[in-house]
């Protein structure tokens, strides 16, 4: 398993480097970016810039400072815009926000989704099944740019229950809209393939064994049928995650959440490159710690994959 | 009473296209320490039959008629009832003992858990009972390779972990469901001599369904032949087996390949068997047979006694079909034309493991 | 909204073990007699036909002002058949009907340009990479892990703030990222049938590489991809209208379903509701029309009770 881990890595790394790379690569490309002299920028930053980076160094040295500047320093340099405010900052203050209301998401979707995919398998074809199903299906068509306007306009504005936008940690009123928007779609996705993943296995031959030795149904699906079924949803969570960062950026600025995503977007008409590089980097980062975990789960489950 | 006891047994099919009747009225009795056979080729019907009495069939599946255990009736019955028997007074095992086994459990916790379920044990001395059973199916080295995955097992060692899984609570009967078809032909033949040995020991009665003859010969007391969901022939299996009096098992034997025989092709029965959402009209046979007469394209002929223990059901009169039996007589030697060999000396190993094992249709599908 | 993989996989399997019989009689009929995906081919082809003809019903253009609604739009604005807008105005009085017709003729491109770049890519570098196999596959697989891990929504959005936003790198952005998933399934589909009896057929009567690939292997993988791109149309659509929600997309006077439903929302709390609903009933049948009728496709392939 450690082996296993470590090979993971030795992919995981370089891929993160080369994002790194890529990135840096193209700000220095991009037209009216800070370094081919076209915009005005306050001197402040320009001083920053230089101490950082030095302006007149090679490419490949000014890319090398940023890359050890992040690995090293965990530092993403200065923002192009605010000559007194770090990348740094700026995502940090956005990050616990984006991170409470993804998880919830995040958890909202699985544990929902795999329960309402389980009754529907295992009721298949009754009523219970045929709402599972249209739930789903409906849900597909509605992402999170869909839900959040619907569910403002029906708790806020019809109902007055719920806050139209805003954060505040001490009230989860505040949380209920992000995480119903951001976690819909995939409740549904998820809910869909755990649907069909446990059909096919409740029609495998193993479970037929178990049931022949008279185990009671309850136990067949916990004991025997679960663990098999919830491979295809394993996979699945690492696109999901990735789905929910991207989303988090329109929860952030319909609900002004304030999170990761808002310094992104706004990053994006200031032309803060350094802002939009810094979110994508974490983002990948996260992205691939997280398909790593996946990985491991997935190799813990099924005995026949090999590491 | 006998053991089991099967009355107008019928299984349906519901599909998107059709009904299929899988199964269709059959009356069968197994007694208590007798091994019967079940023979036909793939969809004669022959596994639904043994889902239908374990209550494993498919969810579209539907099952009416009788099955009595022991005098207890079991055919749908409520799965609290069902859970009771089985395992415990009838276990199965299944043709591919790789799907058959949970790949992402440890075989010690797939056995134990059946000891632990209908004997209460604690999952320690279950799983000591467990190795106790897989030493009783000659696994080298149990006590290592309980700790095992099914995948790393081979095949052969994989059907004895199923047959120990199945036999851990001693059950009265054993259905086995073409227990060799998804192994080499050399391991076929050791696993048939553990089953029978085993039996022997347990004292429990086997329900052997296959479509190989040759695992018949060696192991059965009673065979009943099925083609097209019913049963089309019973009888004991030395007197079917040297005088086959239905069309249909005269061309199964006929199809066995004879390596002391000259002739070089290979007899299979023409054409295919019936599409059971399509029915042929009178009998499944018809357009099959050599012997076919107007009357069985309009009715399907009823399962009659004709001698003490027999049963066929043919339109052709008994003599017709000998008559073209004795026409076509295999030399001396043959197992089939000797059946006075068996049952109490079975016939050479060799001989009952490679018999049917080609050119019978159901086999190259197995392959 | 992601395509189940399984599912995928399921189809590919099927299509590279038919044989003999031409597995598209049966899948038509059983597609034929699927009421969902018959139901999605009609939403489509109504879709299809309001996108191409609408605009000739419109009474007003898309870019036109009308003076007469201005400043009251949640008032005089509504949809009505007297002053000639069907679906009312928007919030600066323009036709709303003319714009959806746009929007509508705007997101089907970017779904199918989109769809399109990655069934030609996509196919292409599966079945090179499949074909090839060895080390060359090992470096194109992996190539494909490494770009898969990328956060893409946050890179296209970076490049279209970096380089301009326009049409033609929206499409690019789009296109590009697409095709991974679609080069994966066509490359696993690619190695089951490279080993079957007709390519090394053709192989041993010294047909070349380029031309087995395209006469060949392409072919057989009609079934999957014909499944996998109706199914990415409406992944593109999300993709584009995600953008435009962000107000980094379509630009004005252009506009998408995205930027109508994104307008729409902004606008919803002064009483003018029908700006959010009109794009967002296109936008929801569109997408409920296009997986039915993948799903449908799909299952037409690969008959399985699920």
């Amino acid at each position: 398993m450690f082996a296993f881990v470590l090979r993971r890595l030795a992919v995981a790394i370089p891929t993160l480097l080369l994002l790194i790379v890529f990135s840096f690569t193209l700000m220095h490309l991009a037209p009216g970016g800070p370094f081919t002299g076209e915009r005005a920028l306050p001197p402040q930053v320009l001083a920053n810039l230089e101490a950082r980076y030095g302006l007149n160094d090679p490419l490949w040295l000014q890319i090398w400072n940023y890359l050890v500047g992040i690995v090293v320093h965990f530092d993403f340099g200065p923002s192009f815009v605010y000559p007194d405010r770090t990348v740094n900052q700026l995502i940090a203050a956005g990050f616990p926000v984006t991170l409470t209301y993804g998880a919830l998401s995040f958890a909202a979707a699985v544990i929902f989704g795999v329960s309402l995919g389980v009754v529907a398998a295992i009721r298949h074809n009754s009523w219970t099944d045929y709402l599972a199903v249209g739930v789903s299906i409906g849900a597909q068509v509605l992402p999170n740019f869909v839900m959040a306007p619907l569910l403002v306009l029906v708790f806020t504005l019809w109902y007055g229950l719920l806050p139209g936008g805003g954060w505040s940690f001490n009230d989860p009123s505040f949380w209920i809209m992000p995480v119903i928007a951001l976690a819909t779609s995939y409740m549904a996705s998820i809910a869909r393939i755990t649907r069909s993943s446990m059909l096919e296995v409740l029609g495998s031959n193993h479970i037929r064994t178990a049931r022949a030795k008279g185990m009671p149904e309850r136990r067949v699906i916990l004991r025997h049928a679960l663990k098999p079924a919830m491979l295809p949803v394993i996979s699945y969570l690492g696109p999901v995650f990735v789905s929910m960062i991207t989303g988090s950026v329109v929860i952030d600025i319909y609900f002004s959440t304030g999170g990761i995503g808002k310094a992104f977007v706004d990053s994006a008409l200031n032309r803060d490159y350094a802002v939009m590089m810094g979110v994508t980097i974490l983002v990948g980062a996260l992205t691939i710690l997280f398909n790593l975990l996946v990985d491991v789960l997935y190799a813990w489950i099924d005995p026949k994959i090999r590491y | 009473m006998a053991l089991l006891e099967l009355r107008d047994l019928s299984v349906r099919f519901q599909t998107n296209d059709a009904e299929v009747l899988a199964v269709n009225d059959v009356n069968l009795t197994v007694e208590a320490g007798q091994t019967l056979g079940i023979v036909g080729e793939s969809g004669s019907g022959k596994s639904q039959l043994s889902f239908a009495i374990m209550g494993l069939l498919a969810r579209n599946g539907r099952a009416s008629g009788s099955v009595m255990f022991d005098g207890q009736e079991i055919l749908n019955a409520p799965p609290k009832v069902l859970n009771r028997i089985r395992a415990e007074q009838i276990a199965m095992i299944f043709q591919d003992p790789m799907t058959s086994l949970n790949p992402y459990m440890r075989v010690a916790d797939q056995m134990a858990e059946v000891l632990v379920l209908h004997k209460g044990l604690s999952k320690r001395d279950a799983v000591a009972e467990a190795v106790r059973m897989l030493d009783a199916v000659r696994i080298p080295d149990a006590k290592g390779r309980i700790r095992l995955y099914p995948h790393e097992f081979s095949g052969g060692m994989r059907q004895r972990v199923m047959i120990a899984m199945a036999l851990l609570c001693r059950p009265r009967l054993l259905i086995a469901d073409e227990p060799t078809t998804a192994l080499d032909v050399t391991v076929q033949a050791q696993i048939m001599q553990l089953l029978s040995d085993l039996q022997r020991d347990i004292g429990m009665a086997m329900m052997l369904i296959t479509h190989d003859l040759g695992v018949v010969a060696g192991s059965c007391e009673r065979v009943a032949v099925m083609y097209g969901g019913r049963i089309r022939e019973t009888g004991p299996v030395g007197p079917i087996f040297a005088e086959p009096t239905l069309p249909y098992t005269q061309g199964l034997l006929d199809a066995i390949p004879r390596v002391d025989q000259d002739d070089e092709e290979l007899r299979a029965i023409p054409g295919q068997p019936p599409n059971m959402s399509r029915p042929p009209s009178g009998c499944a046979f018809q357009p099959r047979c050599p012997y076919r007469r107007d009357i069985c394209a309009r009715i399907d002929p009823p399962l009659e006694g004709f001698a003490p223990g027999r049963a066929r059901a043919c339109h052709a009169p008994v003599a017709e079909v000998l008559a073209r039996l004795t026409q076509a007589a295999p030399n001396p030697g043959q197992p089939a034309a000797h059946p006075d060999e068996f049952p109490p000396q079975p016939i050479p190993r060799g001989a009952v493991a490679g018999a049917g094992a080609a050119g019978t249709p159901s086999t190259t599908e197995g392959q | 909204m992601v395509i189940d993989q399984s599912k995928m996989q399921s189809l590919s399997d099927r299509m590279a073990e038919v044989k003999g019989r031409s597995p598209w009689a049966d899948a038509r009929r059983r597609f034929l007699r699927n009421k969902a995906a018959m139901l999605g081919l009609s939403i489509l082809v109504l879709v299809t036909l309001f996108a191409i003809f609408g605009g000739l019903a419109a009474q007003w253009s898309n870019e036109e002002l009308d003076f007469s609604v201005m400043g009251q739009v949640a008032q005089m604005g509504q949809p009505s058949l007297e002053n000639g807008h069907f679906f009312g105005t928007d919030n600066l009085g323009r036709d709303l009907y003319a714009r959806v017709v746009q929007g509508t003729q705007v997101s089907l491109m970017v779904g199918i340009v989109g769809a399109g770049i990655a069934v030609v890519v996509g196919t292409l570098y599966g079945a090179t990479a499949g074909y090839v196999g060895g080390r060359t596959d090992q470096l194109m697989m992996r190539t494909v892990d490494i770009l898969m891990s990328i956060p893409y929504m946050f890179v296209l959005i970076l490049l279209l703030v970096m380089f301009g936003r326009s049409m033609s790198m929206l499409f690019l952005g789009i296109g590009l990222i697409s095709w991974l998933d679609m080069s994966r399934i066509v490359r696993g589909q690619t190695l089951s049938l490279k080993n079957r009896e007709f390519i090394e057929a053709a192989r041993a009567t010294g047909v070349s590489s380029f031309r087995i690939i395209i006469r060949h292997i392409v072919p057989n993988l009609l079934g999957v991809v014909a499944v996998y791109a109706t199914l990415l149309v409406p992944l593109m659509i999300l993709t584009e209208s995600f953008i435009s929600f962000l107000g980094l997309g379509v630009q004005e006077p252009l506009t998408s379903w995205g930027a109508l439903i994104s307008e729409g929302a902004g606008t919803m709390n002064y009483g003018t509701l029908w700006q959010l609903l009109f794009p967002l009933f296109f936008f929801v049948i569109t997408l409920f029309g296009f997986f039915f009728v993948g799903d449908g496709l799909r299952d037409a392939l690969d008959p399985k009770e699920r």
